[in-house]
């Protein structure tokens, strides 16, 4: 530990690593409400779609700016690794792109062309969220998978795309039950009892593979005594899937307790996948071929960036809390305000 | 065609997309703090009224900026991976800086300045219209350091070919950086200014006669009228700038193929037609000295001339001239038609009276002054693409001068695959282009026939229920009433 820190070209790598992987938590969790929300719009009825648009409205931007702040990161931090994965990835990283644009526009352009116009927009909105959450769990499973397209590998990928879907929509329904009450409230719960089977099956489905397809993940995970302190894992996960079993079926309750439950919950889900994953790839930022060591940028310039993110971080995080803050409670429908 | 050239073509039309909405915002930013204050100072609604409208217009632009900036970051890392590997000692911090000080700042505060408007207190959402300008100018700001140092790099060292940086603030204030940035801002306010007046005139010739629109075309005008010449004298700075830097590029733009004789200055080329096969200007119409006295400021300096850039071994090291030169023409020339055009409008409504001897009232503008200002509503756009075309091929075959060529710069992606995201990428970029026109013109349009938009339970509707609830006019004593 001590050498470790001694040593900037090896401290640095990994604060920066834990930064990039905290700014991807950041983005998957709460990106994933939003582009959740846009999953479900196909099930909602017009004047739903407006409040569910209205849930997400003050706060889609600064989450997809977790997005921006994830590829910063590996750009600036590991320009090596950043140019292989990207360019490996070429393809869904288009599709996802296009799928941004078309529904970061649309949710302005469905308020603002004319009205003839708006069930195109509301289809677009739904179509980018898709295009969205699909090329990103293909890119997980990509990664997962090494990087290197074979019809296996393709077909994984194919997998976890359609999982993580079901993940976001899980989470944006989740969101929604915290976020309306009334008609709307019980279809997310709906929604959600739906999305819980997507959610743990997609867990599961990578849990699986993982160590399946890397010797080396195999024997992190189950060799004496990682096993043993790894365990809360797994054991945590399965009471979070309980604890959200037990709340959407009380839902909805009649004085709205526990309605972001179901949110937490995901979260939590979220986050323990998310730790699962970082162990199983350290310390490789393009798995089995590039370490975050060797991809890492010259000290003096992660320097310069670290000193800034310490002084900056704490303020984003405070703006943050008071976007949430002023726009705490239920998302009104501004028709009867 | 190749990856190289795909890959060229697919980042000019990224970035090309993607400067058409912060050239937007970055001003309008600033222009809706200024209503919003002079809303609080006077109570006068019309100043709300122009607010209500042009946030409107912010919230679309920015989302726009957004999401085609997003696509940029993904860019260097997909098409050109030897850039960050190379100079990303350098651009990484200035990137990490503009995400860390100002994308995150803008979009912390964007929420309350559109939504926010009933949920938290005026002086806080004041505040946040003017974190938002902010960060937009900031953001502005880190991309300009990038860029300018990607023309004319300072304070680093090349180790083992990787470029490691030396001394920050010499990076930060490398030598085109106060030029371009300023020059880009300006820009930015004439792009907004020329937007609002020529917006502000289509809802006049709609008919829409109400004292907001007549204060936002006055605005509109009086801005365009005190920038053009400021913007025009940075821009002949900067070319000076350029000159000590990057020589060829000049030439380029001058259409400046051999030396002439000692003594006899160099001519301003109006016009020609650049021919690369002879290397030489076919149809040439020049001003003899001109050049030499815009460019040296002396009647007979002389600049160097393409020909200098063509090695012994016929190696051509200067960029490719006829697009520097045109696109540079077409820059000047919208620059020259803001001028006329708004000095025109403020000289028209200084001298005549309107109705009741209203000075500096709309009403003295002829039909033909409101026509143009509609023609020239996007002039800004022509003027900020063709630009950045100037600078940005003005600088090849270098991406980052003297250090780095695009040429090894590129991904070996295949050439199908750029294809088909190129393909992609300008169907989308046509529709939006062309949907946003379309939407700014029926924005135009409803505000002047009373039309609701299409939903009230949307976006961008929190303002204006907030407004027509809170700030009524009756509400307010010694507040005017909106002249419908
Ligand atoms: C409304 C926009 C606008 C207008 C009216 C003008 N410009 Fe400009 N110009 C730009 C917007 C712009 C720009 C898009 O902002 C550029 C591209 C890169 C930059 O820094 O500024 C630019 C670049 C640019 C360059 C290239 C700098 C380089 O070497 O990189 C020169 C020499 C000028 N301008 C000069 C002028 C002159 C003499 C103008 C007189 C009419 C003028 N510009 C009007
Ligand atoms: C300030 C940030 C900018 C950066 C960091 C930047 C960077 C780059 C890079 C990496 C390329 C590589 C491709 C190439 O050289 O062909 C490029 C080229 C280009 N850029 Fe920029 N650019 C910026 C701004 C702009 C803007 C605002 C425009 C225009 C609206 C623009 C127009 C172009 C064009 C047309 C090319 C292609 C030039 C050619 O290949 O002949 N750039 N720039
Ligand atoms: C290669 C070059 C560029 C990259 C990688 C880039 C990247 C981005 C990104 C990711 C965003 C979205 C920020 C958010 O999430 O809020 C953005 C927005 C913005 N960009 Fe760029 N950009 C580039 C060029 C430029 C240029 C040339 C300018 C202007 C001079 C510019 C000015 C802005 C501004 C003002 C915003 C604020 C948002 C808006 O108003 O749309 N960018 N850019």
């Amino acid at each position: 530990m001590a050498e470790i820190l001694a040593d900037p070209a090896l401290w640095l790598p990994l604060t920066f690593a834990g930064l990039m992987g905290l700014s991807i938590l950041i983005y998957v969790v709460l990106d994933g409400f939003d582009l959740g929300v846009g999953l479900l719009f196909p099930f909602a009825d017009e004047a739903e779609k407006d409040r569910m648009v209205a849930s997400i409205g003050p706060f889609w931007d600064a989450n997809e700016t977790w997005l921006v702040m994830a590829v910063g990161l590996l750009l600036v931090a590991f320009p090596v690794a950043h140019g292989a994965i990207l360019t490996a990835l070429y393809l869904p990283v288009a599709v996802m792109l296009v799928g941004l644009i078309l529904r970061g526009v649309a949710f302005e352009f469905r308020v603002k062309a004319p009205l003839r116009y708006k069930r195109g927009w509301d289809f677009a909105f739904f179509l980018g969220s898709a295009l969205t959450s699909l090329s990103q769990g293909f890119m997980l499973g990509m990664y997962i998978m090494g990087l290197d397209a074979t019809s296996a590998t393709l077909a994984f990928s194919a997998v976890t795309a359609v999982f993580l879907t079901v993940g976001y929509s899980f989470i944006g329904a989740a969101w929604l039950i915290g976020k309306t009450e009334g008609a709307l409230q019980d279809k997310a719960v709906e929604w959600a009892r739906g999305g819980i089977w997507g959610l743990l099956l997609g867990i599961g489905a990578i849990s699986v593979a993982s160590p399946l397809v890397s010797p080396r993940i195999f024997e992190r995970w189950f060799s004496w005594p990682e096993i043993l302190w790894l365990s809360p894992l797994p054991i945590l996960s399965a009471a979070l899937l309980l604890a959200l079993w037990g709340a959407l079926r009380r839902l909805p309750s009649a004085d709205d307790r526990g309605a972001w439950v179901p949110f937490s919950c995901g979260t939590g889900l979220f986050v323990l996948a998310f730790f699962g994953m970082a162990y199983s790839f350290y310390p490789y930022v393009v798995p089995e071929q590039l370490t975050i060591f060797e991809a890492a940028s010259a000290p003096e310039s992660l320097m310069i960036i670290l000193v800034g993110a310490i002084v900056v971080m704490p303020m984003i995080a405070a703006y943050t809390v008071l976007a949430y803050v002023v726009f705490r409670g239920k998302a009104t429908d501004l028709r009867y305000d | 065609m190749d990856t190289l050239l795909l890959s060229r073509i697919q980042f000019g039309a990224n970035i090309s997309f993607h400067i058409l909405f912060p050239t937007i915002t970055i001003a309008l930013g600033w222009v809706l703090l200024w209503f919003k204050l002079r809303y609080n100072a006077t109570g006068d609604f019309k100043w709300m009224e122009a607010y209500r409208f042009w946030v409107k217009v912010f919230a679309l632009s920015f989302a726009l900026g957004v999401v085609s900036g997003i696509t940029m970051s993904f860019q260097f890392g997909t098409n050109w991976p030897g850039f960050m590997e190379t100079v990303g000692n350098v651009a990484g911090p200035l990137l990490a800086y503009e995400v860390l000080t100002a994308f995150f700042l803008e979009a912390g505060f964007l929420g309350i300045m559109l939504f926010g408007f009933s949920r938290v207190p005026g002086w806080l959402h004041t505040f946040a219209t003017f974190l938002v300008a902010f960060g937009t100018t900031l953001s502005a700001f880190w991309i300009l350091v990038l860029n300018s140092w990607m023309h004319t790099p300072a304070g680093f060292e090349l180790r083992d070919g990787v470029v490691h940086a030396t001394d920050w603030l010499e990076i930060i204030f490398n030598p085109s950086m106060p030029y371009r940035l300023l020059h880009m801002l300006l820009a930015s306010g004439l792009t907004v200014a020329f937007l609002i007046a020529g917006i502000s005139a289509l809802r006049l010739l709609f008919g829409d006669r109400s004292r907001s629109v007549a204060a936002t075309l006055r605005f509109g005008a009086v801005m365009g009228a005190v920038l053009i010449p400021v913007q025009i004298l940075v821009g002949d700075m900067h070319g000076i700038n350029t000159l000590e830097h990057q020589p060829a590029k000049v030439a380029a733009m001058e259409g400046h193929w051999e030396q002439y004789p000692e003594g006899e200055g160099v001519p301003l080329v109006l016009f020609a037609l650049p021919n690369a096969e002879t290397r030489d200007n076919d149809y040439e119409v020049k001003i003899p000295h001109l050049g030499s006295l815009v460019l040296t400021h002396s009647w007979d300096g002389t600049i160097p001339a393409l020909d200098e850039f063509v090695a012994e071994d016929g190696t051509v090291t200067h960029p490719p001239v006829a697009p520097v030169f045109y696109s540079f023409r077409i820059m000047v020339a919208t620059g020259m038609a803001m001028l006329l055009l708004s000095w025109t409008a403020v000289a028209l409504m200084a001298r005549r009276r309107g109705p009741e001897g209203a000075r500096w009232s709309v009403e003295a503008l002829p039909r033909w002054v409101l026509y143009a200002f509609v023609a020239m509503a996007l002039s800004g756009w022509v003027a900020v693409l063709a630009g950045w075309y100037t600078t940005e091929i003005g600088r090849q075959p270098w991406l980052v001068h003297g250090v780095l060529t695009t040429a090894q710069a590129v991904a070996e992606v295949p050439a199908p695959m750029v294809l088909s995201t190129l393909i992609a990428y300008l169907a989308v970029y046509a529709v939006l282009t062309g949907a946003y026109v379309a939407v700014l013109i029926y924005l135009a349009w409803a505000a002047t026939h009373g039309k609701p938009l299409p939903t009230r339970g949307g976006t961008a509707d929190p303002v204006e229920r907030a407004v027509e609830t809170a700030a009524r006019p009756a509400a307010r004593p010694g507040a005017t009433t909106p002249a419908e």
